[in-house]
């Protein structure tokens, strides 16, 4: 089936990318509107600590437990912080968490994976037995396992996400790198003078990129749970500083009483935040893959 | 005719996926057999290639034809063997460094599915240009302005340059892949099936296109295919592969027109011509003989053959010389005459 | 013929809806074999020749269209018989094999068992006798040591023994028509020797009538009595075979043959056929398609398309088709 599209003048690259990635937002509005939300949370994490209304360490006992009115559009916490204040100052922590732990594990087990499955070997059998060692713990213990021996600060939080997802990705990059291992073009690689290094960079990972990228983005969704889980059983974010899932661990102590608005706010940022990464990937998909260029 | 290539005694073997490392552990232990059954993809080839000149390598899947010429283009190693390109032993080098090699460019490859071939996420330009970038090391507007002549020295239009390969058609493809392989002006151009995945139509113009480019850059063509109508048309020379063996070899259309070894006589026969019922029916039964550690002693094509004589499973045939042409069979010379004017009648023969 | 043929298509139309428009890709497309004959449908990739089998079959990609036309097996139109007739026309009156027979056979399913499948099914034999009919059918497509093969999968065999398992498959239950799908393409030639005369031989035991499908006029040229050549969804000339070659009347046909490398003796003497397909989405197609690369295109040729008759046999769609006897060679070009 010969498909023979219109030629067009000679753009660049980057041009390109953003007149498909226009495309594909026109033709599907539900990516549309992920990546609108997933901008309004960037936006948020970025500009969010300077245009709070209120700091979101200061307490003021006497305002404590107040339900939301005018002043406090979330209400207040049991110190008397204002709720929405810590919610959006939160977003940037946990977007940071969601970011650096997917771009660790994407370096870490994307290239693993990759190395394993195009020079099979050696490489293949030890990235497998770390990726079985891993595998054999139950992922969540064996995060707050990490967190719990190394300490809880967020550079560890992260450092456990990555491992925990780590025999994932070196699973995906491995199959793709496989398959792609023996295909025609890695041979006209080779007889062009490509070294084997060079192969894998410049040929390979750019064709497992668009599967990970799918990955990556439910990931993220993903370690900004496991970062709110730590903090629930108190093995994440230390207080006082604002984080959602820490804010719905102190909150839902006051769910009992009535005092709704401390643990709702948070959780329903976290559920928006997933929710967007998770529609994210999709679309994400869509623009990285060639293939569904016309 | 000066050679450009020389091909001496070259050999393929691979390890058959033998037993278990338990079986073979226990094997040693008993003081058995230690050696692994091999499939002897590629055994014993000899041949030459002239500057200028075009061989045809015919033969069915599983003869070896792919791996002999991927190892002539330096993708695989011999397993025994020398190969000379001009006068430099090119097999003493692994195909593992061969890519950083200074005659890399000198032997190229065009293959069978170009679509296949070309990284799905380069452009056409990228394609062509990646060996120029690492071959050549040529840049920013120097490389654009090679790549837009060799595109067009293919008939490849240059608004077709920013495409990705499911974007063009087989044709266009085709076209790449020729493009990239002649960018660096090659010495010896190795063709695994370049038109197997084409039209009719389309096969003629990129034919057309091989032989006038072979003509303008003074190239050597080594041309794999099953198509023998094509391999007749193109080549001057052709070469017979069987089981991993060459068992003919000579002037491409004398060869065609009186084969003498048994199994190009079934191939030629086999391949229908234009308005012609069967009347031959040479057919060849059962199934090839299998490749892993054959008997030394017996010929490979013993079992499929009409003639199935004691020497046949004696002697294993020597590839020897008969006038411009050298074909492996004890009984080549006696049977050209009666062969070429008898009917045969096939013998329902038992699978060895 | 005297007798009614085993198919007759009429007016043949099939449309694909797709997300870059409407691909008009068969039209009016007639054709018909007779009981026991052997015929060919010919042409490059995009003529439509497997679109034709497949609407006949009832197996078209879902977003096809049938929008016109009649494919008549005796009294019942297949195109608009109910499910429960088309199962049981299916694989008892009209079997079908593929191109490459390895996708084409169940790969978790013995091959004995696939065969079996379709003589308790149309045959409706017990399961112990189909399983020993199994392994007759195997012996018969020239497969050795049936009883043990029978107990196999796709993927230990052979491509040449998988499009004999597939025929086997095809003719267990003795159809009287057979459709064959470039059944040996990506075969050895040897092999495809052998494969045909093995279709061919079973053809004439049985009775039953073919249709090859193919891009290779010169196959098509030695085992098809008639040759259906066809061009861009439309039949564009149906010759008997060696009226064809004497004389081609189509100028694609024509080029056709001028293009395949059987026909010359050197590679100069070949001709490409000029320009491309058109593309069949398009609304303002002429009814020739061939028209707008055709180097004997005249006025009349905007005109919708006549059924030219040379002979009694010998059919061709061309207000200008290529007169009285000249050489091969020459048939091609201005008359």
């Amino acid at each position: 089936m010969t498909e023979i599209a219109a030629a067009r003048p000679r753009e660049s690259p980057v041009a390109a990318l953003f007149r498909h990635s226009r495309h594909v937002l026109t033709q599907n509005p539900v990516t549309a509107f992920a990546f609108g939300l997933f901008l309004l949370i960037l936006l948020a994490a970025v500009f969010g600590p300077y245009i709070v209304p209120y700091d979101p360490l200061a307490s003021d006992t006497t305002q404590a437990l107040k339900p939301p009115n005018a002043q406090h559009w979330f209400g207040t916490d049991q110190l008397g912080r204002d709720v929405f204040s810590r919610v959006i100052s939160a977003t940037r922590l946990d977007f940071f968490i969601a970011v650096a732990s997917v771009a660790l594990v994407f370096l870490m087990g994307g290239l693993a994976g990759v190395a394993a499955g195009f020079f099979g070997g050696w490489t293949d059998r030890i990235v497998g037995r770390v990726a079985d060692t891993i595998m054999a713990f139950p992922l969540f213990v064996l995060a707050m396992g990490i967190v719990a021996a190394l300490g809880n600060t967020v550079q560890n939080i992260v450092l456990a996400t990555a491992i925990v997802n780590f025999p994932l990705y070196a699973r995906i990059a491995r199959a793709e790198a496989n398959v792609r291992r023996d295909a025609g073009f890695v041979e006209a690689a080779r007889l062009s003078g490509n070294a084997d290094w060079r192969i894998l960079v410049g040929q390979i990972l750019p064709n497992v990129l668009p599967i990970l990228v799918v990955q990556m983005s439910l990931t993220m969704g993903y370690a900004i749970l496991n970062a709110a889980g730590l903090s629930f059983i108190g093995l994440g974010v230390r207080p006082p500083t604002p984080e959602w899932g820490i804010m719905v661990a102190e909150g839902a102590a006051f769910m009992v009483s009535g005092q709704w608005w401390n643990a709702f706010f948070p959780g329903a940022a976290l559920m928006v935040a997933v929710f967007c990464f998770n529609l994210l990937g999709d679309g994400l998909r869509d623009i990285v893959d060639p293939r569904r260029r016309t | 005719m000066t050679v450009l290539f020389d091909v001496e005694h070259v050999s393929k073997f691979f390890s058959a996926s033998g037993p278990d490392q338990l079986a073979r552990l226990r094997r040693r232990l008993s003081g058995g057999p230690q050696k692994l059954p091999k499939v002897h993809a590629v055994d014993d080839v000899s041949f030459v290639i002239n500057k200028g000149e075009t061989v045809g390598l015919v033969g069915e899947s599983g003869c070896g034809k792919s791996t002999l010429v991927r190892m002539l283009a330096r993708l695989v190693d011999v397993s025994d063997g020398s190969i000379k390109l001009g006068t430099r032993e090119l097999a003493l080098k692994p195909s593992r460094v061969f890519a950083r090699d200074r005659d890399r460019a000198r032997v190229q490859m065009v293959f069978q599915d170009a679509g296949d071939s070309i990284n799905p996420r380069f452009t056409a330009f990228d394609a062509i240009a990646d060996p120029l970038r690492r071959l050549r090391r040529k840049r920013g507007k120097e490389l654009r302005q090679r790549v837009e002549a060799v595109a067009s020295q293919c008939g490849l239009p240059l608004a077709l340059l920013p495409r990705f390969p499911h974007q063009l058609s087989g044709g266009q493809r085709a076209r790449v892949g020729i493009a990239r392989a002649i960018a660096v002006e090659p010495d010896l151009l190795v063709l695994d099936e370049p038109t197997a995945a084409l039209d009719v139509s389309v096969q003629v113009v990129i034919l057309q296109l091989l032989q006038r480019l072979k003509r303008e850059l003074a190239m050597s063509y080594l041309f794999v295919s099953h198509d023998l109508s094509v391999v007749r048309l193109l080549c001057d020379r052709v070469l017979v592969m069987y089981l991993g063996k060459i068992v003919e070899s000579g002037p491409a259309n004398s060869v065609f027109e009186r084969p003498w070894h048994p199994y190009t006589q079934a191939l030629v026969a086999a391949v229908p011509r234009f308005n012609d019922h069967v009347t031959e029916r040479l057919r060849l039964k059962g199934e090839p003989r299998s490749p892993i550690d054959p008997d030394p002693k017996v010929c490979r094509f013993y079992g499929r053959c009409p003639i199935g004589a004691r020497d046949c499973k004696m002697t294993q045939p020597v590839l020897r010389q008969i006038g411009s042409r050298r074909v492996a069979c004890h009984f080549a010379e006696e049977f050209v005459v009666e062969r070429v004017s008898s009917v045969h009648e096939t013998q329902t023969l038992p699978q060895a | 013929m005297t007798t009614a043929p085993a198919l007759r298509v009429e007016d043949l139309s099939v449309e694909f809806r797709t997300r870059s428009g409407i691909v008009r890709a068969l039209e009016n497309v007639s054709f018909s074999v007779g009981k026991g004959e052997t015929i060919a449908l010919v042409g490059e990739s995009g003529s439509g020749k497997s679109v034709s089998a497949y609407a006949v079959m009832g197996i078209l990609d879902p977003a096809g269209r049938v929008t016109n036309g009649r494919a008549l097996m005796g009294d019942i139109d297949l195109l608009t018989a109910s499910p429960r007739q088309l199962a049981e026309i299916r694989g008892r009156q009209i079997a079908m094999i593929f191109q490459n027979p390895r996708t084409a056979l169940n790969p978790i399913r013995p091959v004995g068992r696939q065969i079996a499948d379709v003589l308790i099914r149309h045959g409706k034999l017990p399961a112990r006798e189909a399983a020993l009919r199994a392994v007759d059918m195997l012996r018969a497509v020239g497969i050795t040591d049936p009883g043990r093969r029978a107990l196999a999968y796709p993927f230990e065999m052979s491509g040449g023994m998988c499009q004999r398992v597939m025929i086997a498959i095809a003719l267990a239950a003795r159809p009287s028509l057979l459709i064959a799908d470039e059944p040996t393409t990506g075969l050895d030639v040897t092999t495809q020797a052998v494969i045909m005369d093995l279709i061919a031989d079973l053809a004439s035991e049985l009775g039953m009538a073919t249709i090859f499908i193919t891009h290779d006029l010169a196959l098509a040229s030695q085992r098809a009595t008639r040759i259906v050549v066809m061009h861009a969804g439309l039949v564009v000339e149906n010759a008997p075979t060696q009226d064809l070659f004497a004389q081609p009347r189509h100028p694609y046909t024509a080029e056709l043959i001028a293009a395949t490398p059987d026909s010359a003796t050197s590679l100069d003497e070949l001709a490409a056929i000029p320009g491309s397909l058109p593309d069949l989405r398009r609304s303002d197609l002429p009814p020739c398609r061939y028209s707008e690369r055709c180097p004997r295109k005249i006025g009349t040729c905007a005109q919708p398309l006549p059924q030219v008759a040379f002979g009694t046999e010998h059919v061709v769609a061309c207000w200008n088709p290529i007169p009285a006897p000249v050489p091969l060679k020459r048939a091609i070009g201005a008359a």
